[in-house]
């Protein structure tokens, strides 16, 4: 276009670029104003917002981004946020660790906090094992029922969740063991079987063998009846299973009990104290007693 | 390749001057009009401002906990509040509604009068007319505002531009205030604002409504409405040959030309050409050429013609609210015809009523209380260690009025239900009574359980909740989860 003559579009007066599209030629007319104006704004701002905010990120020899003078940080600011917003909560928790569990279930707005505390505390500490709304696993107590294998009050679920339950790190955590009585030789195979039977008899279950139920009666009082109680039905104060009702922590098949009685099943569970804040404690008590509505 | 040519490179005739395709804008100076159509003017002004600042004021007893404000849009407290109406997050149709009667009301009136909207009611009008008027008390009318605009600065010149910025200001201050009254308790804003105490989104909103009332109704005025508003745009085609518009009734007018006092009136049109009706226009434009976009049919030109046409002894009209047809048919010397009752006004009236009375018959049925019964699904029921079977709700009663509720709770449709709430007892007749505070959500945990030999085929079951002071009965069903048999 340089070399030839300039173009000069007859009707505004104004010379073309030399560009056409199917016959049209382009007018050189200048930019609009408006528009040149706050691009060049744009430009201004990026130079002032290069020097006061962090921008480019390792230059050569400095290793890192530039800073800024105002020496900016996402993260700082993210961290500052987190701490204001444990402080805020810190607060309203500390109506909760003023207040004794029964206040804070009888009263309405502790109440209502301490639940949405408790059951987002829940999700992300106790579901893994416990399952979303206490729904529980093999192994894994069920929480939304009424079975509770050490206490099912306010503060004896509080102790369980402060010192777990064979936490050997905690002293004062909950603790006993069921011997192995098949992989230690404390009772042979079919001593197993008859109190197996025994125990399927008195939990309401079918029972091909009569004779040998009946012979795991005297095996069940004499190994037995220490911890789980003459009747069968269990001792809290050793976590000892109620062996007469519907639930079973580890299946209550003539299988699974064999197992049980063979090796011994003592599940732990971690104790939360120092991990969690006394208000975040007392309120998954309140929360988890609600799930199994109270004791 | 086309064939259009628009440029011939070989010998070109000489390039006339360029020319802006762009041209500026003329300051426009309206002239101050006198008549029927300014004093509905005037009156329509002080009904509209009288309406936006004095309503953030009545107010509306709602007892403890919420301001006694009549109208608010409490965004904090996600509510709305109506003189008796109070309306939640999850009703927000009712407002959709409002908007669609809205615009099928300017559908209605655009058909049946023309742009009325846009010539007293749009705020942009009204904002900018109370401009001009504060312009006017401070540098005069038309011709003086021209001669003062013409002369260098003096000291004269210069405390009238300022005094007058000065008021414009403090009036655009106002109505940014006024507007963010309505968002909290006014009392409260108003008492907390001067003392740097409001909350950081009034100060902002309180800024832009300043800022854009000043710009829009101070410095832009009429280009609001010829550039930037969609209105005119829509309402064109909202409008036809038989809605009442503001118009010339050429038919009588033409041909105009200046007429001396004894001229015959034969043979001509009773427009003389006096341009009164140019000088009043706040949009610049010659009613004379016709219905056109920038028109606002503020009918101040009506007002300037019928002035005219007295004083020279003619019958007034010759600009007013009529019809094209109308005109048509007098132009071709037939009586004029008006069809306000057309298809498409009846369309627009039946669709608004029968919205109006699906919102009214939906606010006058509404309850101020509700039950939601949202059930457990993980786990979907539980075995009690006796084999009965659980299921564990959690109740949310909304309570959306002043008062604090007491509902009784009962469960009927199975046999054998045993209710539990969380933290309450039942009371001395083995009732559970719910607790509800006024304006909120309360919620309960409920468990319902039931012996396993009662689980038959039916697995659901109705909560009724009772409002011991009124009687009034909610009832739900809710479905109850059992292992199958």
């Amino acid at each position: 276009m340089s070399e030839q003559e300039k173009e000069i579009d007859q009707h505004t007066g104004v010379e073309t670029t030399g560009h056409a599209w199917d016959g049209i030629k382009e007018l050189n007319n200048p930019l609009p104003r408006w528009w040149l104006y706050i691009w060049y704004a744009t430009i201004a701002f990026s130079i002032v917002y290069m020097v006061i905010m962090p921008a480019i990120p390792a230059l050569p020899g400095l290793g890192t981004n530039t800073r800024g003078i105002g020496d900016h940080s996402d993260r700082v600011s993210v961290a500052e946020q987190i701490d204001a917003m444990r402080t805020e909560r810190m607060q309203a928790g500390q109506a909760l660790v003023a207040a004794s569990l029964e206040e804070i279930e009888t009263d309405r707005s502790l109440q209502q906090f301490a639940m949405a505390a408790g059951e987002s505390a829940f999700g992300d500490n106790c579901a893994t094992c416990h399952g979303a709304g206490g729904t529980g696993a093999k192994g894994y107590p069920r929480l939304a029922d009424d079975v509770w294998l050490w206490s099912g009050t306010l503060d004896g679920i509080e102790y369980t969740l402060r010192h777990g339950i064979r936490h050997d790190e905690d002293p004062d955590t909950r603790f006993s063991q069921m011997p192995a009585f098949g992989r230690d030789r404390l009772l042979s195979s079919q001593q197993i079987d008859d109190v197996v039977n025994h125990v399927l008899l008195i939990s309401g279950q079918d029972v091909h063998d009569v004779r040998s139920a009946q012979r795991g009666a005297d095996l069940f009082a004499a190994q037995c009846a220490t911890c789980h109680g003459e009747d069968g039905t269990g001792d809290r104060s050793v976590g000892a299973p109620n062996l007469t009702d519907r639930d079973w922590l580890f299946g209550g098949s003539e299988e699974e009990i064999y197992t049980t009685v063979y090796n011994a099943r003592n599940a732990h569970m971690p104790a939360w104290e120092g991990r969690l804040d006394d208000a975040t404690i007392k309120a998954l008590a309140v929360y988890v007693h609600s799930l199994g509505v109270g004791e | 390749m086309s064939r259009v040519t628009l440029i011939t490179p070989k010998s070109p005739p000489p390039a006339p001057p360029p020319q802006d395709l762009y041209s500026k804008r003329k300051q426009i100076y309206p002239k101050l009009a006198h008549g029927k159509f300014r004093t509905l003017k005037w009156a329509a002004m002080a009904v509209m401002l009288g309406v936006y600042y004095l309503v953030p004021w009545l107010r509306w007893p709602r007892g403890a906990g919420v301001p006694d404000q009549a109208v608010l849009a409490d965004f904090a407290g996600e509510r709305f509040f109506f003189f008796g109406i109070e309306i939640w997050p999850q009703e927000a149709y009712y407002l959709a509604g409002l908007m669609i009667l809205a615009a099928l009301g300017l559908f209605l009136v655009t058909s049946l009068f023309g742009r009325v909207w846009c010539g007293y009611a749009c705020p942009q009008t009204v904002w900018t007319d109370l401009y001009i008027w504060v312009e006017r008390a401070f540098e005069g009318d038309r011709a003086a505002r021209i001669r003062l605009d013409k002369k260098p600065w003096s000291f004269d010149k210069a405390w009238r531009k300022i005094g007058k910025h000065i008021v414009w200001l403090l009036i655009a201050f106002l109505t940014g205030g006024a507007f963010i009254l309505y968002f909290h308790d006014a009392r409260m804003i108003a008492e907390t604002f001067f003392i740097g105490e409001a909350p950081l989104s009034a100060y902002w909103f309180a800024g832009i409504l300043t800022f854009t009332t000043y710009a829009l109704a101070g410095t832009m005025r009429e280009q609001v409405c010829t550039y930037l508003c969609p209105w005119p745009r829509i309402q064109g085609a909202l409008t036809d040959e038989h809605a009442l518009n503001v118009t010339y009734r050429y038919d009588r007018g033409e041909p105009r030309g200046p007429h001396r006092k004894g001229e015959s009136w034969d043979g001509r049109g009773d427009c003389i050409d006096c341009k009164q009706c140019v000088q009043v226009c706040p949009m610049g434009i010659d009613i004379r050429d016709g219905a056109q976009l920038e028109c606002i049919h503020c009918a101040l030109c009506i007002d300037a013609c019928d002035d005219i046409m007295k004083k020279i002894d003619r019958p007034t009209g010759l600009i007013a609210y009529d019809t094209d047809t109308a005109v048509a048919c007098r132009a071709s010397g037939q009586k004029p015809k008006y069809r306000l009752i057309r298809p498409r006004t009846i369309l627009y009236f039946v669709v608004m009523v029968m919205i109006a009375s699906v919102m009214a018959f939906g606010l006058l049925n509404r309850g101020t209380f509700e039950v939601n019964v949202l059930k457990d699904r993980s786990p979907p029921y539980i075995q009690l260690s006796d084999g009965d079977i659980r299921n564990g709700y959690t109740l949310k009663l909304v309570n959306k009025s002043g008062d604090a509720r007491s509902m009784s709770l009962e469960a009927h449709g199975m046999n054998g239900l045993v209710l539990d709430v969380t933290g309450l007892e039942p009371n001395d007749e083995g009732i559970i009574m719910l607790p509800v505070a006024a304006h909120g959500v309360d919620r309960y945990r409920l468990s319902v359980s039931i012996p396993e030999e009662s689980v038959d085929g039916r697995r659901h079951f109705f909560l009724l909740l009772t409002d011991v002071n009124t009687g009034e009965v909610h009832t739900n069903r809710t479905s109850f989860m059992a292992p199958a048999n």
